[in-house]
């Protein structure tokens, strides 16, 4: 028998998996496909702390970043590029509300003039106003390190880091029910039988609304779909930052379910420019739209209209994990004592998720928390709708 | 640019493609032929205009429903489709990169039917130094030398499995270049040994076999390339005598500087994947559009022909082509016939309209003879498996994906990391995820993920300038969503 269950080996499961091992607690996670299969498979690898608003979730932006920094040391083979972000602004109006909002953080930036853009991007497109540096952002390689922090987790020998728990991947496996004892949640059942343990992590992602209905209680997690282009891979880097436009911080703030896009535009150390971001709520539709990509491109092109020729040679989807507040739903659940949920990240989840899974081995093992989980509780919406 | 209202836009102008083209056009629709190729004729008839070919049976007969398709349909040549999509009301649209100079520019087809008769593609199998420069697929030899003349070497090693090195083999030898030797790595019998055989390849095979024995080049079975040997390009290949399973139970070494490799074909069925066909596996394993007696897929108003139906050859695709387009041409005169003050909105099929099923007035003999030419196309597949043993040809830093440059290696450490299927190695090692998209290493990885090959999802079907794809026009419909994961 395990200390902890995690459903889902996506990075957020893969986070809580490795912190909650780091602990010395045995985890064993679980999921029906393979390693990153979900959202976290569809990524482009955000840790971002220049799109948040202040507030909870910029807290916990901030110290995931700090975490990730430390993981790429400690961890290490997943990309991680401390290559900052820049966001752009059209017009002069919109380059002040940058400005302003860039205040209000109280986070590391630093105020682009026009004529300095291209110091840091030299093939931006001319009549751009301005824009806010963020030094702090930085890219992984979702998959990968969702795939590393499991295997450092398991890596030693009898699956455990020396002083750490054991982690075990069950990896095919359906989570069909929990298992209980009392009220308390003890352990899941799956359509491999039976896997008892103290605690039980949802980081189902955008599916974790169907492991909490398996608990009986509601979460409500819904699909906002997204495109990514990929391009072929250039003989020389062009673009160095992230670099989005400021409707893209508009749109990730937004609840309409419409298409929304913006221009999100980054390079890859494959060479490759992975060109986003799209929005829009259509459930688990994976039927690719000529119209939505016609934009990501027409956007792209705009921005930089040195891809003008550069070639798109696929594209993905997938399915961020929405909650109406987009806010993170992390702790323990007061309706179902056993219950532990880590998902609803939306676009946010690699990001965030070191943060997320440190927070919850803290609050699995009772200790104080380094940020206060309240606003991410998973009892909000309940509380929202009775009042 | 939208261009037109078609009655039926066929996806690719091989055998199949024109046959059901023609056809189509002759019983009055109106049709538009896209092709990604500077000409039409496909893989196999991808001759220069002139002189003819004359040692491509069949080649003449192309030609002349080429001229008479060219007088009653738009033919699009060099026009790459990389999406198809279906609106809710029905009507499709093929969306196309056409070249024009050496700028792309959108090209978007609207039409209530379609025809995917897109070929097929070589099927490789990785081994060290497949990536040397002098290495070919042996289809790949084949265009070189029919659509640009071109010897593709001066000593050339074919090796592989199937009936196709024959002609690839003795295409060269004719052509000129000294053929070493054709390797089969199959048994070479199983198909002598069928009934079928009766069927008129065998005189094929014959002829191809005495063509070899006057050019003096030896053919061995269970034989194979299992490694390509050069400083900067090819210079030997290590020959390797096989078991029953293809594992290497000795080796010689074979100096040559061209390689033409092929282990059969894999049928192109991408676009019907992105309409949401239904496939299934064909004798081989491989993903196919299921397609009914008239040669309809799954989706309405979207039919298919030819390899993508499963690999058979170009007589086979020639009469399937034909069948679709008696069959398109029927169910068109039957929304003509059955709603004739309603034509225009009710001519497109949608889901909720499903096309009154008509009786497809096709010729009988036509039918049984797809029937009998379909049974020797799966007795070919069966006849020339490919075997496990390959696998044990490569070394760790062997290459299985070169768009991306990942050896065998990244592979197996992708798979420690939790990969446990084709698609999370592609994640985790980027095999699959370059320029072509998977359709060289889909094949192997699938292979070394221990799973068939999957339906391949390529949601941009061939690369597309940003600019292009920029340029598309909106046409305000919403696209009839069809690959919902889960209801719930």
């Amino acid at each position: 028998m395990s200390d902890v269950i995690v459903v889902g080996a996506g990075v957020v499961g893969a986070a809580c998996a490795y912190y909650a091992a780091r602990a010395g607690l045995d985890v064993t996670v679980v999921d029906r496909g393979p390693v990153a299969g979900g959202t976290t498979g569809a990524g482009e690898g955000n840790v971002l702390v220049s799109d948040k608003e202040p507030g909870p979730e910029l807290d916990l932006a901030l110290l995931s970043n700090r975490l990730w920094r430390e993981l790429d040391r400690s961890v290490g083979g997943f990309e991680f590029e401390a290559k900052g972000g820049l966001v752009v602004a059209e017009t002069a109006d919109v380059r002040l509300q940058l400005a302003d909002l860039a205040a209000k953080q109280g986070i590391q930036h630093e105020n682009v003039p026009a004529h300095a853009l291209r110091d840091l991007e030299p093939h931006l497109a001319d009549g751009l106003a301005g824009g806010v540096l963020y030094p702090q952002d930085a890219q992984v390689q979702p998959m990968l390190a969702a795939a590393r922090l499991l295997r450092h987790s398991a890596g030693g020998r009898g699956g455990r880091l020396p002083g750490g728990g054991a982690v075990r991947l069950r990896l095919g496996v359906t989570v069909t029910g929990l298992l209980r004892s009392g009220e308390r949640v003890s352990g899941v059942r799956t359509d491999q039988g039976d896997l008892p343990g103290g605690a039980v992590v949802n980081a189902a992602g955008t599916w974790g609304g169907r492991i909490a209905a398996l608990a009986g209680v509601d979460l409500p997690v819904q699909p906002r779909r997204g495109f990514i282009l990929v391009t072929e891979p250039l003989g020389e880097p062009l673009i160095r930052h992230k670099v989005y436009t400021a409707a893209y911080v508009t749109n990730v703030a937004s609840d309409s379910a419409d298409l929304e896009t913006s221009a999100v535009i980054e390079g890859t150390p494959a060479g490759t420019v992975l060109i986003g971001a799209s929005r829009e709520r259509v459930g688990f539709d994976r039927t690719t739209s000529p119209p939505v990509l016609a934009r990501l491109a027409a956007q792209a092109v705009a921005l930089f209209p040195v891809l003008r020729d550069v070639r798109v040679i696929r594209s993905y989807c997938g399915f961020r994990p929405y909650c109406p507040d987009h806010l993170p739903v992390i702790g323990a659940d007061p309706r179902a004592p056993g219950l532990y949920h880590a998902c609803g990240h939306e676009g946010a989840g690699i990001g965030l998720a070191p943060a997320t899974g440190h927070l919850l081995a803290q609050l699995i093992q009772g200790h104080r928390p380094d940020l206060d989980p309240h606003p991410f509780r998973p009892d909000r919406f309940q509380a929202e709708e009775s009042r | 640019m939208l261009l037109g209202d078609w009655d039926l836009v066929v996806i690719g102008g091989g055998p199949a493609g024109v046959a059901g083209a023609l056809t189509a056009a002759l019983h009055g629709l109106r049709v538009a032929v896209v092709d990604a190729g500077a000409r039409l004729g496909g893989q196999y008839f991808r001759h220069r205009a002139a002189p003819p070919h004359s040692s491509t049976p069949g080649f003449g007969r192309f030609l002349g429903q080429v001229r008479a398709l060219r007088e009653r349909a738009e033919v699009l040549t060099e026009h790459q489709v990389w999406s198809v999509t279906r609106q809710v009301d029905g009507r499709l649209t093929v969306h196309c990169a056409a070249r024009d100079g050496g700028r792309e520019r959108p090209v978007a087809l609207g039409c209530r039917r379609l025809l995917i008769a897109t070929g097929a593609h070589d099927r490789v199998l990785p081994f060290p130094g497949w990536d040397l420069p002098g290495v070919l697929t042996a289809g790949g030899a084949q265009a070189l030398l029919k659509g640009h003349g071109v010897v593709a070497g001066s000593r050339v090693v074919v090796a592989g499995t199937g009936p196709f090195l024959l002609p690839v083999a003795v295409g060269l030898a004719e052509a000129g270049a000294r053929v070493a030797g054709v390797y089969e790595a199959g048994g070479g019998l199983g198909l002598a040994r069928h009934p079928l055989r009766a069927l008129g390849k065998a005189g094929e095979a014959a002829g191809y076999g005495v063509a070899l024995a006057r050019h003096g080049v030896p053919y061995r079975t269970r034989r194979a390339v299992i490694a390509a040997h050069g400083e900067h390009e090819l210079e030997a290949v290590t020959v390797a005598r096989l078991d029953r399973d293809w594992r290497v139970l000795g080796t010689r070494r074979v100096t040559c500087d061209t390689l033409a490799t092929g282990y059969g074909f894999i049928p192109q069925i991408e676009l019907g994947v992105q309409l949401g066909c239904d496939t299934r596996h064909d004798a081989d394993g491989s993903p196919i559009l299921a397609v009914d007696h008239g040669q309809r897929t799954s989706v309405p108003g979207v039919w298919a022909a030819g390899e993508p139906t499963g690999v058979g050859g170009w007589r086979l695709a020639e009469l399937e082509g034909r069948l679709a387009g008696l069959s398109i041409a029927a169910a068109a005169a039957a929304v003509a016939a059955t709603a004739p003050a309603v034509a225009a909105a009710a001519a497109v099929p949608t889901a909720a309209n499903a096309p009154v099923p008509v009786p497809v007035p096709v010729p009988s003999v036509l039918l049984r003879r797809r029937r009998s030419a379909r049974a020797f196309a799966a007795a070919l597949l069966e006849a020339y498996p490919v075997r496990s043993g390959w696998q044990g040809w490569l070394r760790d830093d062997t290459l299985v994906c070169r768009c991306e440059e990942v050896p065998l290696a990244r592979v197996r450490e992708a798979q420690e990391l939790g990969a446990t299927d084709a698609r999370s190695i592609k994640l985790l090692a980027r095999a699959g995820m370059g320029w072509c998209q998977g359709r060289i290493c889909g094949y192997p990885v699938a292979c070394l993920a221990g799973e068939p090959p999957a339906p391949p999802r390529r949601p941009v079907a061939q690369p597309i300038s940003l600019a292009a794809l920029a340029a598309f026009d909106e046409d305000g419909t919403r696209t009839e969503p069809h690959t919902t994961e889960d209801p719930a």
